[in-house]
């Protein structure tokens, strides 16, 4: 008697099932308790038709297809919350959303403001669309004159990767300046790849376009293999995460440090140098990518202590609890997106949280932070005084 | 139904223009090209047409810099043949000669509809759509935001000024000049045009002879220059506070 194969096709819940579980500690899906801490700590938890304990659920169902046909998933900022309290410790912001918002990218389901991001990101190595060639433009003025690679062919000991916001953004702007200052105060040879930079693109690949996200490495990386030196460091924690943590997979492998890293070794010879005292309460915002993803805590903190007078307070949720200031995972470029659904915003909460504290002055280290926060803080009224202020911005201060 | 769509890539505005030294063009040095913008509609409009009723999509595009990722990323939104077409385009060819040149090329390829964006930031010596049209001898309509075909007929949506929408019929084979597509140019990842690089390959066709005749001659390009009667602000915000105060005070506003 012949068999009848009964043929299967597989469901789409099944082969993205399937590719979820051979990524890294992709087995970890299957551990789920549906607790439903994730949904929880969630910042957009609450206004998500599937937050991720119920995608990990759809996906279990068999009826990922459902989640597929909603747009919650654009509300993720990758901030690593869901990820950091899962007791399973499954790979959700790395695996589940992001291959989440790959799968819509792919198929064209994209909301205007993020693909304007993209396509400028493709065609110009920056989300803004800004020219290229005026990527170095911030530095005009500074003295000592910073070493552009490319125009002054010469090697250094530290490549500053500088990043998309700092190179363009009027505010960030005075951020780089600062770190520029600082560097020059310590006599360090730096330099920085200037036009020949493009956008690190780890946003964009937790927006979901991986296929972007390795062209602008691999731009980055040819840019790298062509100049001479010791290590890279940057003021962009999403840049430190990228050259960190994705770069290597792709052959682009060098040291790199976040500046407050780089600063904290060199405390010592720096300490000496900050003079001026900057009388404040100031409390600390850890950016997601720096903090919760890689661990960077206490170099943020050592550097501010570092500064005379300065009295450090922390905020009710710090650290690996740090609140996301709404700009990651797209988030910078789904502002309007984001504002239609929830009607707020998640920087007015860390403002809040700022002000109930007493701080003076809000410290990051992210560039995405000194414009989100300081438009929250405009809505704000109780806010009118809180100031918002780079670690290096008031390093630089308290150098005079 | 065969649709063709020719687009041309156009400076982007993006990077500073400069004059070239005869005074009378831009300097290509260090222009970067994009596609047209009304171009990019034509092509999603195109794509559009070819989910609704099926058709076959042809893109063709002038040969310089920056046309293969325009082609290859019009195949991953799911344009069937990209061709791009040879000629001396660097000396700065105009509409008159371009659209004289393409006819032959499109007659060739038997359109029984042909999309094209309905003009350009650098037409100098007019659209090129109806240029295209005169020569194919076909009927043209600018300025479309609709398409709906109905057996050899398309209805078409034309903006007019004032916010007025006109529906019209035409007989195929028709040239229409396109304002909007029905949506907006849709994004396509960038490993599907990756894809497509390695999958699909350009056609290249040589544009026979091109006459420039007919159209105006350019005497000088030039930069706007700041009137008389005009006074110009400091760029520096707290200069240009103080002379608006005092402007103010002189008109007695304040």
């Amino acid at each position: 008697m012949a068999t009848t194969a009964i043929s299967h096709t597989p469901s789409f819940s099944e082969t993205f099932f399937n590719s979820l579980y051979k990524g890294e500690n992709g087995e970890r899906f299957r551990t789920c308790l549906q607790c439903g801490s994730c949904s929880g700590v969630c910042p957009f938890g609450y206004l998500m038709d599937y937050p991720p304990g119920r995608m990990i659920a759809g996906l279990r169902a068999d009826e990922f297809d459902l989640v597929m046909e909603t747009d919650t998933v654009w509300m993720c900022v990758s901030c690593y919350a869901c990820a950091q309290i899962c007791p399973s410790k499954i790979p959700i912001t790395a695996g589940l959303m992001t291959r989440t918002k790959e799968e819509l990218l792919l198929a064209g389901n994209v909301p205007s403001e993020l693909q304007s991001a993209l396509e400028n990101s493709q065609r110009y190595g920056n989300p803004m669309g800004e020219s290229p060639r005026k990527r170095a433009d911030w530095t005009m003025g500074i003295q000592p004159q910073v070493t552009v690679l490319g125009r002054d062919k010469r090697p250094v000991d530290v490549l500053w990767f500088v990043g998309d916001y700092p190179s363009y953004h009027p505010r960030v702007q005075l951020v780089t300046k600062s770190l520029a200052k600082v560097l020059n105060a310590l006599g360090l040879n730096f330099g920085i790849l200037g036009p020949e930079e493009n956008s690190d693109g780890d946003t964009q690949r937790l927006a979901g376009e991986r296929g972007l996200f390795e062209m602008l490495a691999e731009k980055n990386g040819r840019m790298f293999s062509k100049y001479q030196f010791e290590r890279i460091i940057t003021s962009d924690p999403h840049a430190y995460n990228a050259l960190k943590n994705e770069y290597p997979a792709l052959g682009i492998s060098y040291p790199v440090q976040h500046y407050t890293q780089f600063l904290a070794e060199r405390i010592d010879q720096l300490k000496p140098l900050l003079k001026q005292e900057v009388q404040a309460a100031v409390t600390y915002h850890d950016p997601c990518y720096l903090g919760r993803v890689n661990g960077i805590f206490n170099e943020p903190r050592i550097l501010l202590e570092s500064i005379p007078g300065l009295k450090l307070v922390e905020m009710a949720h710090n650290q690996t609890t740090s609140l996301c200031c709404g700009g990651g995972g797209g988030g910078m470029w789904l502002d309007g997106f984001q504002w239609e659904k929830a009607h707020a915003r998640l920087s007015e909460w860390r403002v809040h949280e700022a002000v109930d504290i007493g701080a003076n002055i809000l410290a990051v280290a992210c560039p995405y932070e000194p414009p989100r926060f300081e438009d929250a803080i405009k809505t704000i009224p109780q806010a009118s005084k809180l100031m918002v202020k780079d670690i290096i911005e008031l390093l630089a201060e308290a150098l005079g | 139904m065969n649709i063709i769509v020719p687009v041309k890539l156009v400076p982007d505005l993006v990077e500073e223009l400069s004059i070239d030294a005869s005074g009378t063009a831009l300097d290509t040095a260090w222009l970067r090209m994009i596609i047209n913008e009304f171009d990019d509609h034509a092509i999603e409009q195109a794509i559009l047409l070819k989910e609704k009723t099926g058709a076959h999509v042809t893109i063709l595009s002038t040969n310089v810099e920056g046309v293969d990722d325009l082609l290859f990323a019009a195949a991953a939104k799911g344009v069937d043949r990209i061709i791009k077409l040879n000629g001396d385009i660097e000396s700065g060819v105009n509409n008159h000669a371009l659209s004289r040149a393409m006819s032959t090329i499109i007659r060739d390829l038997k359109p029984d509809l042909i999309l094209t964006g309905v003009q350009a930031h650098n037409d100098l010596d007019g659209s090129i759509g109806p240029q295209l049209a005169e020569y194919l001898e076909m009927p043209y309509i600018g300025y479309i935001s609709g398409v709906n075909v109905s057996g050899d007929k398309v209805i078409v949506r034309k903006e007019y000024p004032g916010g007025l929408i006109g529906e019209m019929q035409v007989s195929l084979p028709a040239l229409l000049g396109i304002q909007a597509a029905e949506q907006p140019p849709r994004y396509v990842a960038i490993s599907k045009v990756r894809q497509m690089m390695k999958t699909m390959s350009i056609e290249e066709l040589d544009l026979s002879s091109l006459d420039s005749s007919g159209a105006p001659i350019v005497n000088r390009l030039f930069q706007p220059e700041s009137g008389e009667r005009a006074t110009m602000l400091s760029e520096n915000a707290d200069e240009a506070a103080n002379q608006l105060i005092t402007i103010f005070k002189e008109l007695g506003t304040l």
